[in-house]
C-alpha cells in the first residue's frame, strides 16, 4: 500500500483554500465521503494480507482523522469570520442621541422643599398643610396680633371683599393644627404665602415653611439645636449660626437667625452685604396668648416656632440670584433642573 | 431710625466705635442695618472769615473777598454768594482741597481776578440736597480750624431698626438707655443741651425772661383716657427767622429731618433727643382754649401737608373754639400752622395712648414721626421736661418771653405698671438655662425695673417708658435679650419614638410631580391670582374672588384652574421662541361656593408645539403637532400609578367647557364624580391668544389620584390564546361601548383588550370606521381549545352585531 502523507497534504491544502462553508462542505464529501479518496482506499485493504491489514487501516483511519480535525478547524474559523462579518455590518454610531421624549423636571423651588420636607420627617416631624385664604383671626388675632397692631404695617396683606384674606405666612397653621391636634406635636408646614410687594427682592406669593414643636420641656435652647441642625444638613456643612433677639407678636423670646454666608464662609462678599451673615428665619418661643388661643395650657407645655423661606432657602443651595425669575417659568430656566 | 453716634455719645460714654457699637446693639435686638459716614469725604476745608468783600469790578454778581484761613496771609477769594459778607464765618476750601464729586480746588482767574480757592455751600460738602448762598458758621467758630473737625464731620450715623414692641427706643435717650445695660450701668441723668445755649442751667431750664404768669392757654381732657396728660407753654416775641445753629441743623441732618425754622426744628429736636413728639402751634391763630376731644363722625380738618380729611369718633382732636387744630398723634392742622412769620408759638407736648391712635394715620395712607411713636408708646411721664427743654431751646434761638409750662394730667388714665411674677424655674424651663440669681436681678434692674425677691424668684414692675413687659415670658425675653442668646447652649430634644401610620392611600407628591417630569413635562409655580379678563374668556360667568388691593389689575382674580397661569407661561415662552413646550403645576385653585371658598389641590399641564423634541429617526413625530392623545398618554401614566386606571372614565361632554374643543375635550371621571378635564385649547382661543400650534391642556384634582393598594392575583400557569378581529361599525360609537359589550361577553377569559388600528377609507362604508382588536384569552383553570376560542369569538361576533350593529371585516 502507497504512503498517505502525500494525500493528506493534498487534502489539507484543498481544506484550506476554501473560502466559505459551503466550499468546505463539497472538499469534506471529496475525501471522506461515501465515495470519498480516503474512504476508497478502504476498498483497497482486501487486497492486502490478513498480516498487513490491521497496520494499513490504521494508516488509512489516521489520514481520515487528520483530515476531519482540518475540516473542522477551518469550519470553526470560517463561522468566526462570517460573525464577525455579520457584526461588522452591523455597527451603530452609539454617539447619537437616544430616541424618544426627554425628561422634564422639577421647579427649584419645589425640589428644595421637598428636600427640607424629607430632612425633617426624618427628625421627627409631621408635614401639615392649611388654607391659603385665610380670616383674620388665625392669620392675625390667635397670633396675637389684634387689629392695628403696628406688626400689622409688616404685612401687606392682600384682602378679599369680605375681610378675608391671603395668608401673609403659614404660622395659621399653627393654630389649626393645635387646635386639631393639641400637644404634643412637632410639625413643619410649607407652603405658598403672599403680601402685595413686588420688586428685585419681593415676589406677591412666596413660599414658607412654618415649623413648630410643642411639649412639655420644650426650650430654647431645644430651638436653637434644632434650627442648627437643619440649616447644617440641608446646606450639608458646618456653618455658624447666631441668634439676635427680634420681635415677632406670637413669640417670646423671639429671635432672628443669622447663618454664616455659604458664599464667603463668613468673610464677607455681596451676597452677605459683607456682613459675614445670612438672614435666614425668625423664630421664638411660642406666646403664652397664642397657646392659650390654640386651647394648649401654656402652664404645663412650651413650645417654639419658626419660619423661613423656602425660596431663599432654594436660591441659596441652586445658587439663584432673582426670585422674580423663579415664577416666571422661562423653560430656559426650568431646565436647569431637571437633575433628580 | 437714624442715630449719630456722636450724639449717643453725649448721652452714654461709648467704649467702643461704632461699628462694635452697631453689632452690639443688634445682638441685643436692635438690628443696626447700616453705618454711614456723617459726610462725604473731602479735605482742605477750613473756618475762615471774610475780611472784606468788594464788588467784582467786571461782573454785577461776583464778589472779590479777602479771607482769613488761619495763616499768616489772607486770601483773595471771587465768590458767586450773595450771602458773602465782611465779618461772616464760612467754609473755605483752600487750594489743594478735594470736595465730594472729584472737585479739586486749584487757583483760577474769574473774569480778570484771580482766586485762590472756594468758599463752599452745604450742598458742595455734602451736607445739604440743596442750599442758597455759602455755608454760614457762628461767630465763636475758631478760624484755621478744620471743618471736618470743627462740626464733628467724620462722625457716623446708625440706622437703626426699631421693632414695633419698642417706642420707648425711639429716641437718643431711648437708646442710650440700651447702651447703658449693656455696658453693665444705667442711664445717668439727662445731659446738657449743647453749646451756643447760653441763659440755660444743668436741667434745661430757661433763667429770666419769663412773661407773665397768667400768660397761659387752659387745656381741657375731655377724653382723659385717650389723652391722659397735656403739656403746654407760650413763648412770645419769638424769631421765627433766625438761623437754626449749624450743630442743631447738624443733628437733624445726620437723623434724616430737614431744617425748617427755629420753631419746626426745635420740636424735632427734642423728638429725636427724648422721644416725646412735640407740636408748634402759632399762638396768633389759635382761637381759644385748647380742647382734646374725640372727633365728631364726619368731622373734617385740612393738616399741615394740606390734605383735608374726614374723621370718625374714634379719632382723638385737639380742637380750639373754632373746630379741630390737630388730629392727636398724628399731625397738626394747616390752620394754625408755624410760618417763618409766627412770633407767637404754643408749644404741645402730649401723651396719647397707643389705643388712640393706633392704625389711625394708616387709614389716609400716612405714617408720620408722632404716629409711629405714640402708637407703639411714648413715656407718660416724660411731657413736661420736653416742652421745658423745648422753651429753652427755642429761647437760646430765637429770644422770646417763655410762660410757666402747664402740665394737665387726668392721672387715674395715666398707664398703670403692674407687677410681673418671674419664676425662677419657669426662666429655666423656657430657655434651657440655669443663670444666679443675682445676674436676673441685676439685668431687670439695669432695666429700670423695680424688682422684689420672692421666694419663687422675683417681680418686677417696668418703668413708665416699657409698654411691653405684661407676662412673664416678656421679662424672661428681657433676660435672654441682655444675656445674651449666645450664652444659651444647643440641646437636643429628646422625644419618645412614636410611631405614626403611613397611609399608602396618597400619592407621594414627589412620586406624582417625577411621574410628568418624567414625561417631558416642567413644573412651572405661577400666581394664585391670574388676569381677570383672560379667566373670563376661558370660564365665562363662573363666579371668581376677586382681590381688593391687587398689585396689578391683570392680577387681581384668584384662579378658578391652573390653565390660566399655565397658558400665560406657554405664551411667554412661545415668544422666547421655544416651540415645544411642556408644563404642569401643582397648587391650588379656588372655587367659590356662597360665603366660602374651595381650594381644590389640583394638578395640570399644558402641551403645545411638536409630539416630540427635533431628532433623527422620528421624521413624523418631530412634525406633528402633540393632540389630545399624546396627552392622555401622559395623563394614563398618572392615572395607572393609582392601581385603578380603569376606574377613571374618558366621556365626551356636550355640555362641557367652553374653552376647549367640543370634540376634542373629555371630563374625566372616577367613582361618578367629575375629576378633571382634558383637551384642546377651542379653536377660536387659539387663534385669539396668538398659539402657533394647539395647545392640549390637562387638569385633575389630586384628591382623585387616591392610590389603591396593589393586592395580588394569581397568574394563570396556561398558555393564552389571541385572536384578532376587525370590527366595522359607526363612526358615532366610541371604543368604551365597544370594549363594554366585548367584555361584558367574553367575561373572566378576557385577559387583554388592545385596538392596534383605526381605519377609515377604501373599503368601509362611509360614516363607518373599522376598529381592529387584539384580544388575548386565558383561562385560570384549564388550556383554552380552539373550540372554546371560536365559540367565544362566534358569540361576541354575533353580540357586536346585535347591539351595535357591528360587521367583521375579513
Amino acid at each position: 500500500m502507497s504512503d498517505l502523507t502525500p494525500l493528506i497534504e493534498q487534502a489539507q491544502a484543498e481544506i484550506a483554500s476554501c473560502g466559505d462553508l459551503p466550499a468546505l462542505d463539497e472538499v469534506r464529501v471529496r475525501w471522506l465521503g461515501k465515495k470519498g479518496q480516503l474512504t476508497e482506499q478502504l476498498k483497497s485493504l482486501g487486497t492486502l494480507s490478513a498480516a498487513e491489514r490491521p497496520a494499513a487501516g490504521q494508516r488509512i483511519n489516521d489520514a481520515k482523522e487528520a483530515v476531519q480535525a482540518a475540516i473542522d478547524k477551518r469550519r470553526a474559523a470560517l463561522e468566526k469570520a462570517e460573525v464577525d462579518r455579520a457584526l461588522a455590518a452591523g455597527t451603530i454610531d452609539v454617539t447619537l442621541p437616544g430616541r424618544g421624549e426627554e425628561r422634564g423636571g422639577l421647579h427649584p423651588v419645589t425640589k428644595a422643599r421637598l428636600r427640607i420636607e424629607q430632612l425633617f420627617r426624618r427628625a421627627g416631624f409631621e408635614v401639615a398643610s392649611g388654607p391659603e385664604i385665610e380670616d383674620d383671626f388665625h392669620n392675625f388675632e390667635a397670633l396675637n396680633i389684634p387689629p392695628n397692631h403696628p406688626a400689622r404695617a409688616m404685612h401687606d396683606t392682600f384682602y378679599f371683599p369680605d375681610g378675608r384674606l391671603l395668608r401673609t405666612h403659614t404660622s395659621p397653621v399653627q393654630i389649626r393644627a393645635m387646635l386639631e391636634h393639641g400637644a404634643p406635636l412637632a410639625l413643619i408646614a410649607p407652603g405658598r404665602v403672599y403680601r402685595c410687594d413686588y420688586d428685585m427682592t419681593h415676589s406677591p406669593m412666596f413660599h414658607q415653611l412654618e415649623g413648630l414643636v410643642v411639649d412639655e420641656r420644650i426650650s430654647f435652647a431645644n430651638m436653637k439645636a434644632a434650627l442648627h441642625g437643619f440649616l447644617q444638613a440641608y446646606f450639608e456643612r458646618d456653618l455658624a449660626m447666631r441668634l439676635r433677639p427680634s420681635y415677632f407678636p406670637f413669640t417670646e423670646p423671639s429671635a432672628e437667625v443669622d447663618m454664616s454666608c455659604v458664599f464667603c464662609e463668613g468673610r464677607g462678599c455681596k451676597v452677605c452685604k459683607q456682613t459675614g451673615w445670612l438672614e435666614i428665619s425668625g423664630c421664638g418661643m411660642v406666646h403664652p396668648n397664642v397657646l392659650q388661643a390654640s386651647g394648649v395650657d401654656p402652664e404645663r407645655y412650651t413650645g417654639y416656632a419658626f419660619g423661613m423661606g423656602i425660596d431663599r432657602l432654594a436660591m441659596l443651595r441652586y445658587g439663584l440670584n432673582d426670585l422674580r425669575l423663579a415664577f416666571e417659568n422661562d423653560l430656559r430656566f426650568l431646565r436647569q433642573f431637571r437633575a433628580f | 431710625m437714624r442715630i449719630p453716634y456722636s450724639w449717643l455719645a453725649d448721652w452714654v460714654e461709648l467704649p467702643w466705635n461704632a461699628r462694635e457699637l452697631g453689632s452690639r446693639l443688634t445682638m441685643s435686638g436692635f438690628e443696626v442695618e447700616a453705618i454711614e459716614p456723617a459726610a462725604p469725604a473731602f479735605s482742605g476745608v477750613v473756618v475762615a472769615e471774610i475780611l472784606s468783600a468788594e464788588r467784582h469790578p467786571q461782573a454785577d454778581k461776583l464778589q472779590v473777598c479777602r479771607v482769613a484761613f488761619g495763616e499768616a496771609e489772607p486770601v483773595q477769594i471771587v465768590c458767586g454768594a450773595a450771602n458773602a459778607r465782611a465779618g461772616l464765618k464760612c467754609a473755605l476750601a483752600v487750594v489743594g482741597a478735594k470736595l465730594p464729586g472729584d472737585i479739586d480746588i486749584k487757583p483760577a482767574r474769574l473774569r480778570g481776578v484771580e482766586s485762590f480757592g472756594m468758599l463752599t455751600s452745604a450742598r458742595e460738602l455734602g451736607l445739604a440736597e440743596s442750599s442758597s448762598g455759602i455755608l454760614e458758621l457762628p461767630p465763636e467758630a475758631p478760624v484755621g480750624q478744620p471743618l471736618r473737625e470743627y462740626l464733628d464731620l467724620d462722625d457716623e450715623v446708625l440706622e437703626i431698626a426699631v421693632t414695633p414692641n419698642r417706642g420707648d427706643a425711639m429716641s437718643v435717650l431711648g437708646i442710650a438707655r440700651e447702651v447703658a445695660v449693656l455696658l453693665g450701668g444705667t442711664l445717668g441723668a439727662i445731659p446738657d443741651l449743647p453749646a451756643s445755649t447760653d441763659g440755660l442751667d444743668s436741667t434745661g431750664s430757661a433763667r429770666g425772661g419769663t412773661s407773665s404768669a397768667q400768660d397761659r392757654l387752659a387745656v381741657h381732657l375731655e377724653a382723659p383716657a385717650a389723652c391722659p396728660s397735656f403739656a403746654g407753654c407760650i413763648i412770645r416775641d419769638v424769631n421765627n427767622r433766625a438761623p437754626t445753629p449749624i450743630w442743631l441743623r447738624e443733628r437733624l441732618r445726620r437723623s434724616g429731618v430737614r431744617s425748617i425754622s427755629p420753631v419746626v426744628d426745635v420740636t424735632n429736636y427734642i423728638m429725636l433727643e427724648l422721644g416725646q413728639p412735640m407740636h408748634a402751634y402759632d399762638l396768633a391763630k389759635l382761637r381759644g382754649e385748647i380742647r382734646v376731644r374725640h372727633a365728631h363722625s364726619g368731622e373734617a380738618i385740612t393738616l399741615l401737608d394740606g390734605r383735608s380729611i374726614k374723621a370718625e369718633p374714634d379719632v382723638l382732636f385737639i380742637t380750639d373754639r373754632e373746630g379741630p387744630v390737630g388730629v392727636a398723634g398724628v399731625m397738626g392742622g394747616e390752620r394754625t400752622a408755624v410760618s417763618a412769620d409766627t412770633r407767637d408759638v404754643f408749644f404741645e407736648g402730649a401723651f396719647f395712648a397707643p389705643e388712640a391712635v393706633i392704625g389711625r394715620a394708616r387709614r389716609w395712607g400716612l405714617v408720620t414721626d408722632a404716629s409711629q411713636r405714640f402708637e407703639r408708646g411714648v413715656d407718660p411721664s416724660l411731657q413736661q421736661r420736653a416742652v421745658e427743654r423745648a422753651t429753652s431751646l427755642l429761647r437760646s434761638i430765637a429770644g422770646g418771653a417763655v410762660g410757666p409750662v402747664t402740665l394737665v394730667q387726668s392721672v387715674e388714665h395715666l398707664p398703670q405698671r403692674k407687677a410681673v411674677s418671674l419664676r425662677r424655674s419657669q426662666l429655666e424651663r423656657l430657655l434651657g438655662l440655669r443663670l444666679p440669681d443675682e445676674r436676673v436681678a441685676t439685668v431687670l434692674t439695669a432695666l429700670k425695673m423695680q424688682v422684689v425677691s420672692t421666694a419663687h424668684g422675683w417681680e418686677a414692675m417696668a418703668p413708665p417708658h416699657r409698654f411691653d413687659i405684661a407676662i412673664e415670658a416678656d421679662l424672661i425675653e428681657e433676660v435672654a435679650r441682655i444675656v445674651g442668646f449666645e450664652a444659651i447652649s444647643e440641646a437636643d430634644a429628646r422625644g419618645p419614638h412614636r410611631f405614626r401610620s403611613l397611609t399608602e392611600e396618597r400619592a407621594s407628591e414627589h412620586v406624582m410631580l417625577e411621574a410628568l417630569a418624567m414625561r417631558g413635562y416642567e413644573e412651572a409655580i405661577t400666581f394664585a391670582f391670574v388676569d381677570p379678563a383672560l379667566q373670563a374668556q376661558l370660564f365665562p360667568d363662573q363666579a371668581v374672588l376677586m382681590l381688593v388691593n391687587p398689585i396689578a389689575s391683570d392680577l387681581s382674580a384668584m384662579r378658578l384652574s391652573l390653565w390660566p397661569g399655565l397658558l400665560r407661561c406657554a405664551l411667554e415662552n412661545q415668544r422666547r421662541q421655544q416651540d415645544r413646550i411642556r408644563l404642569f403645576e401643582h397648587g391650588a385653585r379656588f372655587i367659590p361656593e356662597g360665603r366660602r371658598t374651595r381650594e381644590v389641590d389640583s394638578i395640570a399641564g399644558i402641551a403645545v408645539g411638536p409630539r416630540l423634541p427635533e431628532q433623527w429617526g422620528l421624521a413624523r413625530e418631530v412634525r406633528v403637532p402633540v393632540d389630545f392623545f399624546d396627552v392622555k398618554s401622559d395623563l394614563e401614566a398618572l392615572l395607572t400609578a393609582t392601581g385603578e386606571r380603569d376606574a377613571f372614565i374618558f366621556e365626551a361632554a356636550a355640555d362641557g367647557l367652553t374653552c376647549l374643543h367640543p370634540g376634542r375635550s373629555a371630563r374625566i371621571m372616577r367613582g361618578g364624580r367629575a375629576v378633571g378635564w382634558l383637551g384642546e385649547l377651542h379653536p377660536s382661543l387659539v387663534k385669539s391668544m396668538d398659539f402657533t400650534y394647539p395647545p392640549v391642556l390637562f387638569e385633575l384634582e389630586v384628591a382623585a389620584l387616591a392610590v389603591r393598594r396593589p393586592h395580588y392575583h394569581e397568574i394563570s400557569r396556561f398558555p393564552q390564546v389571541r385572536r384578532d378581529l376587525a370590527v366595522v361599525l359607526d363612526e358615532s360609537i366610541p371604543l368604551s361601548a365597544l370594549a363594554e359589550r366585548v367584555t361584558l361577553v367574553a367575561a373572566s377569559l378576557l385577559q387583554t383588550f388592545r385596538v392596534f388600528d383605526v381605519y377609515r377609507g377604501p373599503g368601509i362604508e362611509s360614516g363607518r370606521k373599522s376598529v381592529a382588536l387584539g384580544l388575548i384569552f386565558q383561562d385560570i383553570s384549564r388550556t383554552l381549545t380552539d373550540d372554546d376560542v371560536e365559540r367565544l369569538i362566534a358569540s361576541i361576533v354575533a353580540d357586536l352585531r346585535v347591539t351595535l350593529n357591528a360587521r367583521i371585516r375579513e
